[in-house]
């Protein structure tokens, strides 16, 4: 990156320029220089969880001509679920623009804990070695869910190294939980009251108290299932006196919460982007920030839906039916506060925008469509069909990697000082946006009619739709490697930024693109509220 | 429908159609508010996009009522059908006392039924039109789950518990039967075919299919040959409880417990003898936990229960306890 032919006098003084030796990265302990870590490492398993899921794609063309055996198939899924939960949508936007803005958007020189913020990534590292290592071994055959007992007694893939990446994985969430919670409570600079934060640092507050109440369920159940395969401590499986169902409720009691660590810092970077977009102060601050916490807490509550046809006592069901639809109000909430933002705003039709309304308009329909899902007698229906794939999909995919995009596209001339072509990324967002609903619209049809999820050989009357959806995929796959194009191009070509290229106010475009190793050339003091429009421009340079 | 593109599958049953009434109903309320939020972001973007001359004075960041009115009104139109959809739920764990009651064992990767006439077939089940019929199901193996999509039921199958599902379908035809609960390498091979056959076609279904002796006495004959009669009968030499008229009594354990004598204890007390042992009798019955099939262990239960009956026999099934 200092191989830039023309460095601007900011780059000259920012934390790229601080070394360009493998050791003043890897040995680095600046927040922003373990963002860019975590964004490489995390592109990485994009492309790994990605070209498992083209793979899926091909193979489903055909109802019976395969490409993959039955086993090969299920492998495959498991290996996409795994990647994309564990090592890109949970740590994507909190591990890397989590990372690099919390401190410049309140103020601070670095996280709470550096040293613990580098040793997190490392352990995602150690957990993301384990995975390649389970990928090159032939894979697990379990789902990424390892239900038992089939994943204790009966799959034949390599459950125990699989489960060991994901219960690594999971202290790197947790300790960066803890630093993110440390630093938002510590670090704040002077005059920046918790009621001028920005929504996205409100929104990671609230990731990081699930990330750590949560993630430890997660490491215990897994820790429990590997006693089982190993050991034959009679825990889950009924053949040695254990319950299959007490598997379920614990790893749904984290993996339903996981869904909010992927969807809430989605939202908050949605909520800087709509309001830096129409130029104006967000609608209803405090409900979008009080919303936030709303979903993490409820979002604790509602893990028994994903068993509603699994033998759990049926009023337990009830119960766990109201409070999904209790959890949903916080994010139709946040929806309606969004749009009412727009009014009368001043609006760029920029990418950021266009991100930012491609993930409502997905995220709108994934949470409609887990509405029917939480309606008991449509879940008995649909559960474990194509309609569930649909559904997660559009929050995971349409609205947390929309989301991702999204933070790309608007602090990219932040994190590199320059910037990429606007026409490039207008063209990637509506192809993300038309690749995806071509993608996963024809999924909640195939559910509907009956078509099981992880079916590698279905009835040819659903071919249609799966040839359709495949066609969206490869669309999709076009959308995703494109800004990987313009953006790596932008790095040498692209523009000098300048402090605030979007005229957006936040402490983050009060310093230079990129910012120096300390963030701040002098230290903030905060006098204003957030999103305070029209931003008056600091001085350049 | 079109068979080429196929958009809304038959429904088999009152349940059925009951469930798309639901689905098409809920689906025109999300469409009702989310067709606001949807035309008002486009007419915004274009209306106050940046350059253009709309009037932006008074601009607001904020209205209580206005935050009220879109967190009430469409949580409590969500109820409605909350409470609709919940009913509907609860119905499919009441099945009507007087159902036929079919056996169902699924193992990788195959779908076992056991009629009570002593019929018995593999991935196909024949059942007759406007019966209420009841599954009793159970797994030799991993979770599987039991779903008749033109019926628009499912239900997991589990190891070591017997779950169950009614339906009533009143369309004769031949419907689609999936495993749904991923089940290892060929779980979606796991695929069967329900069969509703008219009230004639259905008895000659049972004719032809024959038995060698219903249910019952096929248990009957496990009971002599396992050995059980050994102990169990009432002149034996060894103190064993007898199991005349067992079924659906109440049973005080010698921890001072009390369990009804139903399916699951019946097959519990096979496998798992010394988990509920009975008060006043020592432990010594071994186990045979997998020394009998779950078929197997289905005709035995089927024997034990029609060894005369307690009180409470046509009680509603129990819901399984965790």
């Amino acid at each position: 990156m200092t191989a830039v032919p023309l460095l601007t006098p900011e780059e000259r003084g920012s934390y790229l320029a601080a070394g360009s030796t493998l050791r003043s990265w890897l040995l680095s302990t600046d927040h922003k220089r373990i963002a860019i870590l975590y964004l490489l490492s995390i592109t990485a398993f994009f492309f790994v969880g990605g070209a498992a899921a083209g793979l899926i794609r091909l193979d489903l063309i055909s109802p019976t001509h395969h490409i993959l055996t039955n086993e090969g198939y299920n492998r495959t899924f498991t290996l996409h679920g795994v990647v994309m939960v564990w090592f890109f949508l949970i740590p994507s936007i909190p591990a890397t623009f989590g990372n690099f803005l919390i401190p410049l958007m309140i103020g601070a020189k670095d996280l709470a804990f550096p040293r613990l913020n580098l040793l997190s990534w490392y352990i995602y590292a150690i957990g993301g070695c384990v995975t390649i290592y389970v990928l090159m071994a032939g894979g697990v055959d379990t789902g990424w869910t390892f239900y038992t007992p089939l994943s204790t007694l009966y799959a034949n893939g390599h459950v125990i190294a699989a489960a060991a990446a994901v219960f690594i994985v999971g202290f790197s969430s947790i300790l960066t939980g803890l630093n993110f919670i440390v630093t938002i409570h510590k670090l704040r600079a002077p005059g920046m009251t918790w009621g001028r934060l920005p929504i996205f640092v409100w929104s990671h507050y609230a990731t990081s108290l699930i990330l750590v109440l949560a993630t430890p369920v997660l490491a215990i159940t897994l820790a429990l299932l590997s006693a089982e395969r190993l050991f034959h401590l009679g825990i889950f499986d009924p053949a040695l006196g254990g319950d299959p169902l007490l598997f379920q409720h614990m790893f749904w009691f984290y993996s339903h919460p996981a869904v909010y660590i992927m969807i809430l810092p989605s939202m908050g970077v949605v909520s800087e982007l709509v309001a830096a977009s129409a130029h104006k102060r967000l609608f209803g601050y405090w409900f979008v920030a009080s919303a936030s916490l709303a979903i993490a807490a409820v979002g604790f509550l509602v893990w028994g839906h994903h068993m509603f046809v699994s033998g759990q006592s049926r009023y337990a069901s009830v119960i766990f039916s109201f409070l999904s639809l209790v959890v949903a109000v916080p994010s139709a909430v946040k929806v309606y506060n969004w749009t009412a933002t727009l009014y009368k705003g001043d609006i760029s039709l920029d990418p950021p925008f266009l991100f930012a309304m491609a993930f409502i308009g997905l995220f709108t329909i994934g949470g409609l469509t887990g509405l029917m899902l939480a309606l008991l007698a449509v879940d008995v229906h649909v559960h474990d069909t194509y309609f569930v794939i649909a559904h997660f999909h559009y929050i995971m995919v349409g609205g947390a990697v929309s989301g991702f995009f999204g933070a790309l596209h608007f602090w990219w001339p932040k994190i590199t000082g320059r910037l990429y072509s606007l026409v490039w990324g207008r063209i990637a967002a509506i192809l993300i946006f038309a690749g995806f609903n071509l993608t996963f619209f024809p999924q909640f049809i195939l559910g509907y009619l009956g078509m099981p999820r992880r079916y590698h050989v279905y009835p040819p009357q659903f071919q249609v739709y799966h040839v359709l959806s495949s066609a969206g995929a490869s669309i999709l796959a076009v959308a995703y490697l494109l800004p990987f194009v313009y953006l790596i191009h932008s790095l040498r070509h692209g523009a000098p930024a300048g402090r605030n290229p979007w005229g957006a106010a936040g402490l983050e475009w009060t310093t230079p693109s990129p910012p120096p190793r300390q963030n701040f050339l002098t230290p903030p003091v905060v006098t204003q509220e957030a999103y305070a429009y029209p931003v008056s421009e600091p001085a350049d340079g | 429908m079109n068979r080429l593109l196929p958009f809304w599958p038959v429904a088999a049953s009152e349940h059925a159609a009951k469930v798309d009434w639901l689905m098409a109903g809920f689906s025109v309320l999300c469409f009702a508010l989310t067709a606001p939020v949807f035309v008002l972001l486009a007419l915004f973007a274009f209306k106050y996009r940046r350059g253009s001359m709309a009037d932006r004075t008074h601009r607001p960041s904020g209205n209580v009522l206005v935050e009220t009115s879109w967190t009430v009104i469409p949580f409590l139109l969500t109820l409605a059908f909350f409470v609709y959809a919940a009913n509907l739920y609860l119905n499919l764990g009441r099945a009507p006392a007087d159902s036929l009651v079919i056996d169902v064992v699924a193992k990788q990767w195959m779908w076992k039924f056991e009629h009570p006439g002593g019929q018995r077939e593999i991935d196909d089940l024949h059942v007759p039109v406007g019966r209420d019929v009841r599954l009793s199901m159970t797994s030799q193996d991993v979770i599987h789950s039991f779903f008749v999509p033109a019926l628009r039921i499912k239900q997991d199958v589990l190891p070591g518990r017997y779950t169950s599902l009614w339906f009533n379908a009143n369309r004769p035809g031949v419907y689609d039967l999936r495993c749904s609960q991923f089940c290892g390498m060929d779980h979606s091979l796991m695929v069967g075919r329900i069969y509703v056959l008219n009230p004639g076609d259905y008895a000659a279904w049972l004719q032809r299919a024959g038995a060698s002796g219903d249910l019952a006495s096929q248990g009957k004959a496990l009971f002599d040959t396992l050995g059980c009669s050994g102990c169990h009968a009432p002149q034996s030499g060894v103190r064993a409880p007898s199991l005349d008229g067992l079924f659906g009594r109440p049973v005080p354990l010698a921890d001072g417990r009390v369990v009804t004598a139903d399916d699951q204890y019946l097959r519990d007390s096979i496998v798992a003898p010394n988990r509920d042992v009975a008060a006043g009798y020592p432990p010594v019955m071994p186990t045979y936990a997998g020394e009998i099939s779950e078929e197997d262990l289905l005709k035995l239960v089927a024997y034990l229960k029609s060894l005369g009956a307690g009180p409470s026999q046509t009680a509603p099934l129990r819901e399984p306890s965790p």
